[in-house]
């Protein structure tokens, strides 16, 4: 792999590259009609991305993070077009993308690229390598096919550890770690200046994940390139991020910068979280899982949505949404938190 | 349930081999290798991207795609060959005596189908139960895996589940007819801590209840420490070192070992660049000669370009490396 990053935009603004305000995405996961009338259920929402708001700064990393199915794809899809959000407002370079009745997302679609969760699922099993990488290259235009576009493929292909002779190949002669890099290839083609990387590394052993890693924020550094980064690899989240947001039943609950976040989590729930890393430290010991019931997101309890699981519970908790404050210097919602029955747990 | 000494492992793999006819002559992709697991025991698989795990776990099911094949060696179930036996045969076996979670969690899932009914469907395959009693088994299994009210999600199509909640489902599947051996290739990896400390507690609690055995291919180091009882680390389709978890871990041996500890982000190591092995695993048609890991070795000597190390016992480990043979002909 080659040291020298050779693509990314030029570009050095700072400031707010994505605003999110009040974003919803709600799904009917009803059971079919019939069922609805001869069992007389309900129409069921399940209300998947509620009411998120925040701010990706130009040039840097924030990190979405929280237990599975809390949303955080769901977010990335409607940040990038692929859901249409049932409600609020994206703005990407303050060009407004999505609200409600505007639909400016043409204008900033090629500026933006998505890394998806499952590789398997993203590349098509029919094209060869090199044609998946070039795709976006040319479905936005950016280099006329010949010698140019090939270089640039090749180029791309170097940069994620494959080789030239790797283009001639289909997705399922490669790997499971091979493949994620081609996707990284593929999303790496268009030039982005935003960059949203679903789990980019999970499927990776953790030595090609370090070279990828380290290419992600050598590209930063070069060319200012901002991510929004998914993964539930706390360790890995700590090494790329600029700001921590954590999600819970389609909420965010704490959005705090990476350094305080690691040195002492607000949210009992974040508290938790950092509490059930797998660690080398531990061999042979099993981690308690997180207490309590996993929540039910098609009827989320009242309140504050963490209360039956949280050891701070108290009434408040039960019947009033805490809404997202402002506590030192970050953004937690949380009643413990806000009436100082919670004290940061020192981590590390 | 404890192994006994006597009785043949549950699963054996004897020098096998897996290679790809290309029309550019064949590629070795998995190089004689040999691997056991007994009942109740966890065995973690570990290595580069590429290294030949998913295809020796594939083989072990007999779902090798086309044009791989096994060149040679043989793939023992409780003593009993299952390399040789018909499709058929095999696809009797996988299901109820082996279950396997695949890396790619959709290739098991059928989007057409509701995952209640892929459950159902499984579960009858490969036991007695009618189908209402198949309904409240798949129930259960959603429930042991962590869906969060299974029961309403039942009718869901698998594209409307999460990552994490596919990955679960097929973990589900796998479990469905309790088999003895469960070939798990990264079931956890788009799980976050919490469900994954859940779904490595149900298979360590089916491992001492039951006897399951696992082989357990994952990245994640973490993972493997507190799962596994024995670690084998794969290179360039070779198993480079294996021995108990502690020992693989704590004391590695072979330096392609001592990179892969090295290169595991850590909290308590500051955010700087994370130590890397620098270099690429070889490509499966340019494997170097000897040590296929010399190009990227830091303690590379003569010998290393020219022949190849085997396994032998270092403390509690086996190695496959150089620096600890000092005869010079080598163990043959
Ligand atoms: N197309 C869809 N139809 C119905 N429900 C959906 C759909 N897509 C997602 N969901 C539901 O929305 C919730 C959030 O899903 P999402 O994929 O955003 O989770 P996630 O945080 O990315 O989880 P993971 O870490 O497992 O990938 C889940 O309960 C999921 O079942
Ligand atoms: N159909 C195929 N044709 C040619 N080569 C193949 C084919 N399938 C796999 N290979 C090669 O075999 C090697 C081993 O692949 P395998 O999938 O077993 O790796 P792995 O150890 O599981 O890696 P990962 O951690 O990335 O999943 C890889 O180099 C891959 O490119
Ligand atoms: S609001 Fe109450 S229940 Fe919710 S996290 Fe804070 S203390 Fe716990
Ligand atoms: S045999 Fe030589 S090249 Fe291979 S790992 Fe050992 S020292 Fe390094
Ligand atoms: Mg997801
Ligand atoms: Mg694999």
């Amino acid at each position: 792999m080659s040291d020298a990053p050779v693509i990314g935009p030029a570009m050095t603004k700072s400031g707010t590259l994505m605003r999110v305000e009040g974003l919803k995405r709600y799904f009917d996961v009803s059971p079919p009609l019939l069922n609805r009338w001869f069992e007389g259920r309900p129409r069921q929402i399940l209300k998947a991305v509620d009411d998120a708001t925040f701010d990706v700064e130009r040039g840097k990393t924030l990190s979405l993070v929280g237990e599975s199915g809390c949303g955080k794809s769901t977010v990335a899809r409607c940040l990038v077009g692929l859901h249409k959000p049932t409600g609020g407002k994206i703005e990407f370079d303050d060009i407004v993308v999505t609200a409600s009745g505007t639909d400016h997302f043409a204008q900033v679609r090629h500026r933006m690229q998505m890394i998806f969760q499952d590789p398997f699922a993203s590349l098509n099993p029919r094209w060869r390598v090199f044609n998946i990488v070039a795709e976006p290259i040319r479905a936005f235009g950016l280099i006329d096919a010949g010698v140019a576009l090939t270089r640039r493929v090749h180029e791309l292909l170097d940069l994620v550890g494959l080789t030239a002779e790797d283009g001639k190949k289909y997705p399922h002669e490669f790997s499971g770690g091979q493949r994620q890099r081609i996707s990284i290839a593929r999303a790496l083609a268009s030039n982005p200046e935003f960059l949203i990387c679903d789990e980019p590394t999970s499927a990776l052993d953790v030595s090609v994940q370090a070279q990828i890693l380290n290419l992600m924020r050598d590209l930063q550094d070069e060319f200012g390139l901002t991510y929004l980064f998914i993964s539930h690899d706390l360790s890995v989240v700590y090494h790329m991020s600029d700001s921590v947001g954590v999600m819970y039943l389609g909420r965010i609950v704490e959005i705090r910068s990476a350094a305080e976040f690691f040195a002492g989590p607000l949210h009992p729930y974040s508290q938790l979280l950092l509490e059930t890393i797998p660690s080398l430290e531990n061999i042979g010991v099993a981690r308690a899982p997180l207490a309590g019931e996993v929540p039910n997101p098609l009827s989320p309890p009242t309140g504050c949505a963490f209360h039956p699981r949280c050891p701070f519970a108290n009434d408040r908790c039960r019947s009033e949404r805490p809404s997202l404050r402002e506590v030192n210097g970050g953004l937690a919602a949380c009643h413990g938190v806000e009436e100082n029955r919670i004290s940061e747990t020192q981590q590390l | 349930m404890a192994p006994q000494n006597d009785s043949p492992p549950l699963l054996e793999v004897r020098n096998l081999s897996i290679e790809f006819p290309t029309r550019r002559g064949t590629l070795v992709a998995v190089d004689d290798i040999s691997l056991h697991i007994d009942q109740g025991e966890v065995l973690g698989v570990v290595g580069e991207s590429g290294a030949g795990k998913s295809l020796t776990g594939n083989a072990i099911i007999g779902l090798l795609e086309h044009p791989g094949r096994i060149a040679s060696g043989e793939i023992l179930l409780n003593g009993k060959r299952i390399d040789n036996l018909s499709y058929e045969q095999m696809r009797r076996i996988r299901g109820r005596d082996i279950g396997a979670v695949f890396q790619d969690p959709l290739t098991s899932l059928n989007p057409l189908y509701t995952v209640s009914r892929q459950l159902v469907e499984t579960i009858k395959v490969h036991t007695d139960l009618d189908t209402g009693a198949a309904r409240a088994r798949a129930l259960e299994l959603l429930e042991a895996v962590g869906i969060p009210a299974a029961k309403e999600r039942l009718s869901s199509y698998p594209h409307e589940f999460s990552g994490g909640m596919r990955q679960r489902v097929v973990i589900a599947l796998a479990l469905a007819a309790e088999p003895r051996l469960i070939i798990a290739d990264e079931p956890t990896t788009a799980l976050d801590v919490s469900i994954q400390a859940q779904i490595i507690a149900l298979l360590k609690r089916l491992c001492a209840e039951r006897g399951t055995a696992v082989m357990l291919v994952t990245h994640d180091m973490g993972v493997i420490a507190e799962t596994a009882d024995r670690v084998a680390v794969m290179y360039a389709g070779r198993v480079v070192e294996t021995g108990p978890v502690a020992s693989v871990i704590q004391n590695a041996h072979h330096p392609y070992t001592s990179g892969l500890m090295g290169s595991i982000p850590h909290m308590k190591h500051g955010v700087n660049r994370l130590t890397q092995i620098d270099g690429a695993m070889p490509r499966l048609n340019a494997i170097p000669q000897g040590c296929a890991f010399n190009p990227r070795c830091e303690k590379v000597f003569d010998r290393c370009r020219k022949e190849r190390p085997e396994l032998i016992s270092i403390e509690q480990n086996e190695v496959a490396c150089w620096l600890y043979q000092s005869d010079v002909g080598g163990v043959s």
